[in-house]
């Protein structure tokens, strides 16, 4: 039984010019105490499936279709009173930047305490008794004074401690992380990443982790959802994702990254960019940068398909198409490309043709 | 202090002859100090001192032509105020630079100057804050070239504005579009299309791909590389991202709190760091091949760079540090083929 379970979600933007459908028939569940990375570029819409599961989606943005189940309870439909239950006592959220996530005007504890009062029935005094060790949970050295200091006498990294600490107050299921790292430099990133693996191990709370920085998922994530231009390109288990990609922007983006272990002249390149949502293409949203593109893909949309260890919305991988030995030969000729590329530093050939 | 200028200005000529080329760029005790004191009246009624922001504290270099240096660190390590200090948008308190041969900042001052900086010219991070929003790319582009009175002739200038935009792989169609028209990665390449505009030698490179998806950051490394390759171009590329910087570098130099602690040839670097902070740095990425890897990151954060810690500023946070760490500071001085400003390591302790 999944924790929640994302259906067919659609987030659309009415405008005057037309309505701008952000997010495209997604669905993805998140098992009790897992962490799924959702990763894309900017644009693709990670955090905008994070805002819709808490329920803080700005208007004029609206959930179109499909459903959002949180423990078996459809928390899409929810109005805004009844939402505020579930988010802190069911769903946590962290933040991008910890200093615009926390309130200015008002002290660590007062935040802490206020958390855990709305959604806990504890009095005054053990609700601060449960900030403190929050707040010694998270890594703050001198908790009991730190306590009653303000935001502004945090440094970054201490203050993203505190927003986790907020997030966990009341003990909810589930964390939506949406890029906690991301402001952030690498040495405190680490720290903060670790913290977070812990925390949510020990207490059973499972993450949604929004991130663009694949080597974070790598290292963190069960598995991980890619997504592309409004879509889930390709979700499975992380090793698999990150080593055998099945769809080819999940290859090309792995492929981009300057790698550590791999001394590359060149890195290679995804041309052109991703497309603006007033200006999906027809067919696989992906197919003017697909160097793999056939036919089908530039006239019918793909939906998530069974390939190999993952699931990709590629028609490479349909079982049902003259096209499916494909499939199977790109994910092969992708590992040779990315193995021959190690072993030889400028080993840039094309790919061979294939023959259907 | 001239003393010790010399002699080191004397050391790194002797190893560059060594090396068998004329360092293009040479810093030396590069120091850039900046008055954040209260203001006058709270100084004198509430008797607060002056506080000074020692930003960059005697930085010194070579940049041999064609390679590229790249500094690391975390942010307020300074690295920016040596970029801004080499294109002389920030006046040195101490120490200088020298462009092939000739002391920069000096001219800078004099009517040469405009000649030096026509061969300097610099890539800020952000593509979004750089370029005009009321200007089309033409105008952009062919500004540097009018200011130095490269080309003023309007034919001549659109067919260069027009090489240039090839050149980064935009076409010369793209002249007449506003930088609104352009996704993120297009505008960096506007940038570095500019910035290549006064057919410049040395290109400081501040945060280039940071603002950047990854997949658009590898046209625009990979269109860097093709361009220093082309044009022999010399970089200071300054990055917070290992990975990035393993892949553009020739050297490495890494800050820390306005100090390098440890200069090296990039596989040197990468293969046997020597500084604690560098071996923290390259712990702390997580790797992409390496799923599911546990590791104990190093604790503390950068501290406050108004009241650095005494001696080595990386002290409180370092594994290795004793006595000595906390009261002296250590130099930059040769140690096994790098340069490195350690305790631990001149002892052979780590």
């Amino acid at each position: 039984m999944s924790l929640l379970q994302v259906k067919n979600l659609v987030v659309e933007f009415p405008s005057r010019r037309g309505t701008l459908r952000a997010l495209d028939d997604i669905s993805f569940d998140i098992a009790p105490g897992e962490i799924l990375g959702v990763v894309g570029e900017s644009g693709a819409g990670k955090s905008l499936t994070g805002a819709a599961i808490i329920g803080l989606l700005e208007p004029p943005g609206r959930v179109a279709g499909g459903e959002i189940v949180l423990e078996g309870q459809r928390i899409d439909q929810l109005g805004f009173e009844q939402m505020r239950h579930i988010r802190g006592r069911k769903i946590g959220a962290i933040f991008q930047d910890p200093l615009t996530s926390l309130n200015p005007l008002y002290t660590v504890g007062r935040q802490l305490v206020e958390t855990i009062r709305t959604h806990l029935q504890v009095n005054d005094a053990e609700a601060r008794r449960r900030a403190i060790d929050l707040l010694k949970d998270t890594g703050i050295p001198a908790a009991e004074q730190r306590i009653d200091h303000f935001p502004h006498q945090f440094s970054g990294g201490m203050r993203q401690r505190v927003v986790i600490a907020l997030a966990l107050a009341a003990e909810p299921k589930l964390i939506v992380a949406d890029e906690p790292t991301t402001a952030l430099d690498v040495s405190i990133q680490a720290q903060i990443i670790q913290l977070l693996k812990r925390l949510c191990h020990e207490r059973g709370a499972a993450v949604m982790l929004i991130t663009h920085d694949m080597g974070v998922i790598a290292e963190t994530c069960d598995r991980v959802a890619v997504m592309y231009a409004g879509r889930v390109a390709e979700i499975g288990p992380v090793h698999e994702v990150i080593h055998q990609p099945a769809h080819p922007y999940t290859g090309g983006l792995m492929a981009s990254i300057p790698d550590m272990a791999s001394d590359r002249e060149r890195l290679n390149q995804i041309d052109g960019a991703m497309p603006r949502l007033n200006a999906i293409p027809t067919g696989c949203a992906y197919n003017p940068r697909c160097p793999r593109a056939f036919d089908r893909c530039l006239v019918e949309r793909p939906d998530l398909m069974n390939a190999g260890a993952t699931h990709a919305a590629c028609w490479l991988h349909d079982a049902a198409d003259p096209h499916r030995g494909q499939g199977a030969v790109a994910a092969q000729h992708q590992r040779e490309r990315a193995a021959g590329e190690r072993a030889a530093p400028d080993a840039a050939q094309p790919l061979p043709e294939v023959q259907p | 202090m001239n003393a010790v200028l010399q002699s080191q200005q004397q050391g790194q000529g002797t190893g560059a002859r060594v090396a068998g080329a004329q360092p293009l760029v040479v810093a030396h005790d590069l120091a850039k100090t900046f008055d954040v004191s209260a203001p006058w009246l709270n100084r004198v009624l509430e008797r607060k001192p002056r506080t000074l922001l020692h930003a960059v504290d005697g930085v010194s270099f070579e940049i041999e032509a064609g390679k590229t240096l790249a500094l690391v660190g975390e942010s307020g390590c300074g690295k920016s105020t040596v970029a801004r200090l080499l294109v002389g948008l920030y006046e040195p308190t101490r120490g200088g630079m020298h462009f092939d041969g000739q002391d920069a900042h000096a001219a800078f001052k004099t009517a040469e100057g405009r000649k030096l900086r026509k061969r300097i010219q610099m890539i800020f991070q952000d593509p979004y804050a750089s370029l005009n929003p009321r200007w089309i790319v033409e105008n952009i582009i062919a500004e540097p070239m009018r200011e130095h009175g490269i080309l003023t002739e309007r034919g001549a200038v659109r067919e260069r504005v027009g090489e240039l935009l090839k050149s980064v792989g935009l076409s010369p169609l793209d002249m007449a579009k506003y930088p609104h028209q352009f996704s993120g990665g297009q505008r960096q390449r506007i940038s570095i299309a500019r910035a290549l505009a006064t057919a410049p030698e040395f290109l400081v490179c501040d945060e280039p791909t940071s603002a950047l998806d990854v997949s658009v950051q590898a046209q625009v490394l990979n269109i860097m590389k093709d361009l220093q390759r082309e044009r022999g171009l010399t970089y200071l590329f300054i990055s917070h991202n290992l990975a990035v910087v393993r892949h553009v570098s020739d050297q490495v130099g890494v800050m820390y709190l306005g100090r390098l602690v440890e200069l090296a040839d990039k596989r040197e670097l990468f293969a046997q760091p020597r500084h604690p902070y560098t071996r923290m740095l390259l712990d702390a990425i997580p790797q992409m091949h390496a799923t599911g890897r546990a590791r104990t990151p190093v604790q503390g954060e950068v501290p406050n760079p108004l009241s650095p810690p005494s001696g080595c500023a990386f002290h409180p946070r370092c594994p290795h540090a004793n006595a000595r760490c906390s009261a002296e500071r250590p130099v930059l001085q040769q140690i096994g083929g790098v340069r490195v400003a350690c305790h631990a390591v001149e002892e052979g302790r780590i």
